[in-house]
C-alpha cells in the first residue's frame, strides 16, 4: 500500500486531475446539450448555466493541472538518459521501452502522440469555458455557437483521453518509479 | 423573468469568435511546431526548443503553443469586442485548425515528411 514520491505525482497526474477531466465530460456536455428552450424552462436554464460555468471552469483547470504535471513533472523522470554501464533500467522508463522491440512502440507511437496531443485539451477546454461564462443563459438560443462549443468539448476530451489511455498503458509496460 | 429578459438581450459573438479561433490557432500552433521539429530534430529550430533540459524539446513545443493561443487570443478579443462576426466561416475555420492540431501531433505524420 505504500507509494514513492515519483508514483504519488503519476498518480496525481493520471489518475486525480486527468481523471477528473474524463469523469466530469459526459456531465459537462449533457448540460450544454440541454441548454435549449424546448428542453428546459427559463429557470432551468439559468440553473444549468450556473452550474456549467462553475463545472466547466473547474474541468479546464484540472485538465491545465494534468498537463503540467504531467510535462514537468513526471515526464522528466520517464525520459532520463540511464548513466553508461547500466543493465537495470527499471528507473528509466524510456530507455526499458527502447530496449526491447516488442515494447519500442509504446515509447515510439504511445509516448510520442500522448505527450503533445495532451495539450491540445486544455486549450480546447479553456475556451468552452469561456464561451459558456460570456454568453450565460443566452447560449440556450445560439444554437451554432452551442454546437461548436461542444465539438471543441469533445474534441478536448478525445485529446484527453488519448493521452490517458497511453498514460495507463505505458505505466503498466514500464511505469515510473 | 425581468432577469431573464435582460440575460437573453443580445450580445455581440465577437468574443466567442475570438476566444474559438484562439482555441485553433494554439492547438494549430502546437501541431505544426511539433511536426517541424519532429522532422528534423537536429535542427537549430529545435535544439532552441529545449527549455528546460528535463522536459526537452516539449517545454518550448508547449510553451510556445500556449503563448501563441493566449496571445492571439488577446489580440483577437481586442479588435472584435464589439464587434458581430461571421461565426459561422470564423467556427469552420477554427474547427480546421483544431484538426491541423491533432495530425501534426499524430507520430504516423511525421514519416511522411522525413
Amino acid at each position: 500500500m505504500e507509494m514513492n514520491l515519483r508514483e504519488t505525482w503519476t498518480v496525481v497526474h493520471g489518475m486525480v486531475f486527468g481523471f477528473i477531466f474524463l469523469l466530469g465530460f459526459s456531465g459537462a456536455l449533457y448540460m450544454i446539450y440541454s441548454m435549449k428552450p424546448q428542453l428546459l424552462t427559463a429557470e432551468g436554464i439559468s440553473k444549468t448555466v450556473n452550474g456549467a460555468k462553475v463545472y466547466l471552469w473547474g474541468l479546464a483547470l484540472s485538465v491545465w493541472a494534468a498537463v503540467f504535471t504531467g510535462a514537468w513533472v513526471v515526464y522528466p523522470w520517464y525520459r532520463a538518459v540511464p548513466p553508461d554501464g547500466t543493465t537495470d533500467l527499471t528507473h528509466f522508463p524510456k530507455f526499458l521501452l527502447l530496449a526491447s522491440e516488442s515494447t519500442a512502440k509504446w515509447h515510439e507511437f504511445g509516448m510520442e502522440w500522448k505527450e503533445h496531443v495532451a495539450f491540445l485539451a486544455p486549450i480546447a477546454a479553456t475556451v468552452v469555458a469561456f464561451v459558456v461564462s460570456y454568453y450565460g443563459p443566452q447560449l440556450a438560443k445560439r444554437v451554432g455557437e452551442r454546437r461548436a462549443v461542444m465539438i471543441f468539448f469533445i474534441f478536448a476530451f478525445v485529446a484527453t483521453a488519448i493521452a490517458g489511455m497511453f498514460g495507463a498503458f505505458i505505466t503498466k509496460a514500464a511505469a515510473v518509479r | 423573468m425581468a432577469t431573464l429578459a435582460k440575460d437573453f438581450t443580445e450580445k455581440v459573438n465577437g468574443p466567442v469568435s475570438a476566444a474559438l479561433l484562439a482555441g485553433g490557432i494554439g492547438c494549430a500552433a502546437m501541431g505544426l511546431i511539433t511536426l517541424i521539429q519532429e522532422v528534423n530534430d537536429k535542427s537549430a529550430f529545435a535544439k532552441s526548443l529545449v527549455w528546460n533540459k528535463g522536459v526537452g524539446a516539449l517545454s518550448g513545443k508547449s510553451m510556445w503553443a500556449i503563448i501563441i493561443f493566449f496571445v492571439a487570443w488577446a489580440i483577437l478579443h481586442y479588435v472584435w469586442k464589439d464587434k458581430e462576426t461571421d461565426f459561422a466561416r470564423i467556427s469552420s475555420i477554427a474547427i480546421a485548425l483544431l484538426v491541423v492540431g491533432l495530425l501534426g501531433t499524430f507520430p504516423p505524420v511525421w514519416g511522411l515528411f522525413k
